[in-house]
C-alpha cells in the first residue's frame, strides 16, 4: 500500500520543467519538483492523524488517534471520556427514584429502554421483580421495543450517511419523529422520557395511544422495506461494508461485545431469550444472527431486529391486559405503598397514604442490604446495573455496565489493517453512543 | 450444570480460598480470599467451567473498613447460560492485584476504569492509563472521601457545582436531624 513517491514524481520532473518555462517561480506550486525530492526521504514514514473528538463520523465525542501508513491504518488508540459526568458518583448521592432522569441521558437515543433497564434492576434488588402487574410488563416491553426501533433507525441512518447514502438518513428521521410523537403523548417528553418508576410506570397509556402505535407500526414497516431496497443490494453499500471490520466469534466473546454486535458475529445470545424478563417468554420473536461478522452482517442484524420489534409490539398490543384503553382498570403499579407513590387524591384524604408519600419523597424507599446485577437487552447491547445496597434510600454503589464502552474497546484491535475510509464504516456499524460510554 | 454446581466445583478446586456460595434472587456469588489468585481462578472458570464471557468488573470502596477495596467480577457462560459473581478484597496499603487481561481482553478497559475511578492498580496490565478522566488528573473521583462537589485541580474552573444556598430556611424532615444545607450531598464528607 505504500505510495512510491519517486516512481510517481520521478519521470515527470524533466517534463514538468520543460513545460513550464514561463511560469512565475515564486509560486509555491512551481517548486513541486524540489519538494518531490524531499519527499523521497519521507517514504515509509507514518503519519499520526487525530480523529475527533468532534468529527461527524464519531457520533458524539469519541477521539481516535490513528497511525497511518499511506492510507492504511497501522494503529488506532481510542480515547473516551469527553462526556464523563460522573453518573455513578451522582447515583450514590440521591434516592433510587431521583436517578431515573439520569438514565435518560445514558443512551440518549433510546431513553425508554434505559428507564426500563434501571427500574428492573432496582426492582430485582427490592425483590418485587416477579410481582409486577402484567399490564405494566406489556407497556414496558412496548416502550423498550419502540426504543429499539428508534435507536436502530438512527444507527442505520447515520451509518448510511457516513458512507454517503444521505437519503436513508432523511427517511429514518421521518419515522423517528413519529416515535417522538408517541413518546410525547405517553410520557409528556419527546426525548428525556423518565417514564418508568420503581414498581411500575409513571402513568397508564393515554386514550387512543395503542391505536396510534399500531398505525405507526404499519408505516414504519413500509419504511424499513424502503431502506432495505435502498441499501441491502446496493452495490456501493455492499462493497463498502462487506468483509470490512470482520469480528470473529471468539474475538467478539473475548472482547465482551453485546447486542447486535455480538449477534452479528454469529453468537446466539440475546438476554431476552437467555434470561427472560418482563413478558418476553409469552411473546414470539426470532433472534437474527450474522455469519461472517463484518459490517454488512451487523447492518443486516439491525434491520431484522427492527422487524422483530415490530412483531413484538403487535403481539403486545393484541395481548395487553385491560385492553388498549384499559377499560378493565388493570393496575400498572405494584400495590405496595412503601415502593410506589400513592394516588394524589388519596394522599390528601388518607393518613396512611400521606405518610407513605412523605417517606418516599423525603427519604426514598427502604431498600434491603444486598447486591444484584441486572442486564437488560438494550438496543446497543447489554445495559447492566450492578447495585450494592447497605439499606436505606440511596445505593452505596451503582456500577453501570454500558454496552458502548465495552463495544468500543475492540477498536484498537479491529481497525489496524483497514483503510482510512473504512473507519467511518466500522464506527457506524458498531453503533455506539458516547453518553452511555462515558457516563 | 447450574451456577451453584459450578461454584461448588470452583470451591472443590481452590478449597478454602473460595467461600460458600451466597446470593439473592437467583444469583450466585462467591468470595475469593486471596486477591493474588484471581488470575488462576478466572482462568480455571473460563477453561474448565465454561464461563467464557466476562460481563463486567466493578469496584467498591468500603470506606472506614479494612480491607478498603472490593473488586467484583461478573462471569457468564454463554453456552450454559450461567452467571457467577466473584468478589475479592484488596487492602488500602496494597491497592494492587493482578490483571486478568490475559484471560479476557475485555478486562483491559474495565480495569483501566477502576484504576481511574478508584485508584486500584492492576499488576501486569498492558496499558494502565486513565480512561474517563484526563491524563494527569490527581484524584480518584469514585472514592468515598472524594466530595461530590469536586476538588480543584490544575485545570481551573472546570464543572464545579457548589452546595445550593437553600434560602428561605432549612427544611428539617426528621426532628433533631440535619437541616437541608447540611444534608446537601455536595458539602458532605464521608465522616458526616
Amino acid at each position: 500500500m505504500q505510495l512510491n513517491v519517486s516512481r510517481v514524481c520521478g519521470p515527470r520532473k524533466t517534463d514538468f520543467m520543460s513545460e513550464v518555462q514561463n511560469i512565475d517561480f515564486s509560486d509555491p506550486a512551481a517548486q513541486a519538483a524540489s519538494v518531490a525530492e524531499e519527499l523521497q526521504d519521507m517514504q515509509g514514514e507514518k503519519m499520526v492523524l487525530n480523529m475527533g473528538p468532534s468529527h461527524p463520523a464519531t457520533h458524539g465525542v469519541l477521539r481516535i488517534v490513528l497511525e497511518l501508513d499511506g492510507e492504511l491504518i497501522t494503529r488506532a488508540v481510542p480515547d473516551v471520556g469527553y462526556l464523563h459526568r460522573g453518573d455513578e458518583k451522582i447515583a450514590e448521592n440521591m434516592t433510587y427514584t431521583q436517578f431515573i432522569p439520569y438514565t435518560d441521558r445514558l443512551d440518549y437515543l433510546s431513553p425508554m429502554a434505559n428507564n426500563v433497564a434501571y427500574a428492573l434492576a432496582v426492582e430485582k434488588l427490592l425483590g418485587i421483580h416477579d410481582k409486577l402487574p402484567p399490564r405494566c410488563q406489556y407497556i414496558r416491553v412496548i416502550c423498550a421495543e419502540l426504543a429499539r426501533i428508534s435507536s436502530h433507525l438512527l444507527g442505520l441512518g447515520a451509518f448510511a450517511m457516513d458512507v454517503g447514502a444521505l437519503t436513508v438518513f432523511l427517511l429514518v428521521f421521518t419515522e423517528r419523529e413519529k416515535i417522538y410523537n408517541l413518546c410525547e403523548s405517553l410520557t409528556g417528553a419527546r426525548f428525556t422520557t423518565s417514564y418508568t418508576r420503581v414498581g411500575g410506570v409513571a402513568r397508564d397509556t393515554p386514550p387512543g395511544w395503542c391505536d396510534a402505535v399500531r398505525h405507526f407500526l404499519d408505516e414504519v414497516s413500509v419504511n424499513i422495506a424502503e431502506v432495505e431496497t435502498l441499501l441491502t443490494r446496493n452495490k456501493i453499500w455492499v462493497d463498502r461494508t462487506r468483509d470490512v471490520g470482520v469480528i470473529s466469534k471468539e474475538m467478539a466473546i473475548d472482547y465482551g461485545l453485546s447486542g447486535p454486535n455480538l449477534r452479528g458475529s454469529g453468537v446466539d445470545y440475546d438476554l431476552r431469550k437467555a434470561q427472560p424478563y418482563l413478558c418476553y417468554p409469552d411473546l414470539q420473536f426470532d433472534v437474527p444472527l450474522g455469519s461472517v461478522g463484518d459490517c454488512y452482517d451487523r447492518y443486516l442484524v439491525r434491520m431484522e431486529e427492527m422487524r422483530q420489534s415490530v412483531r413484538l409490539i403487535h403481539q403486545c398490543l393484541d395481548k395487553i391486559p385491560g385492553g388498549p384503553d384499559n377499560q378493565a382498570n388493570e393496575p400498572v403499579n405494584v400495590a405496595d405503598g412503601k415502593v410506589v407513590l400513592p394516588p394524589k387524591n388519596r394522599v390528601l384524604s388518607g393518613m396512611e397514604e400521606l405518610i407513605h408519600q412523605f417517606m418516599l419523597v423525603t427519604q426514598g424507599m427502604n431498600v434491603p442490604p444486598g447486591e444484584i446485577y441486572f442486564g437488560h437487552e438494550n438496543p446497543k447491547g447489554e445495559l447492566g446495573f450492578y447495585i450494592h445496597s447497605r439499606g436505606g434510600g440511596t445505593p452505596y454503589r451503582m456500577k453501570i455496565r454500558s454496552p458502548s464502552f465495552v463495544n468500543l474497546s475492540i477498536l484498537s484491535e479491529l481497525m489496524p489493517g483497514h483503510l482510512m475510509s473504512d473507519t467511518v464504516v466500522i464506527l457506524g456499524s458498531l453503533d455506539f453512543v458516547m453518553g452511555e460510554c462515558d457516563r | 450444570m447450574t451456577a451453584l454446581e459450578q461454584a461448588n466445583q470452583l470451591k472443590a478446586k481452590f478449597g478454602d480460598l473460595i467461600s460458600e456460595p451466597t446470593g439473592v434472587h437467583g444469583e450466585i456469588a462467591v468470595q475469593l480470599a486471596d486477591a493474588e489468585r484471581i488470575g488462576d481462578v478466572c482462568a480455571f472458570a473460563k477453561t474448565e467451567l465454561g464461563f467464557d464471557y466476562l460481563v463486567d468488573i466493578s469496584s467498591l470502596d468500603n470506606y472506614g473498613e479494612d480491607p478498603r477495596w472490593t473488586v467484583v467480577y461478573h462471569l457468564r457462560g454463554l453456552a450454559n447460560r450461567c452467571e457467577l459473581r466473584l468478589t475479592t478484597s484488596v487492602s488500602e496499603e496494597k491497592s494492587e492485584l493482578p490483571t486478568i487481561t490475559s484471560v479476557w481482553r475485555t478486562a483491559n478497559w474495565h480495569e483501566r476504569e477502576i484504576y481511574d475511578m478508584m485508584g486500584i492498580r492492576f499488576r501486569g496490565h498492558p496499558d494502565l492509563r486513565r480512561i474517563l478522566m484526563w491524563e494527569g488528573y490527581p484524584y480518584f473521583p469514585l472514592r468515598k472521601d472524594f466530595p461530590l462537589g469536586g476538588k480543584p485541580s490544575e485545570l481551573p474552573e472546570v464543572a464545579f457545582s457548589k452546595a445550593a444556598p437553600m434560602e428561605g430556611g432549612p427544611f428539617v424532615t426528621i426532628p433533631g436531624g440535619k437541616d437541608a444545607v447540611e444534608r446537601e450531598p455536595r458539602v458532605r464528607t464521608p465522616e458526616n
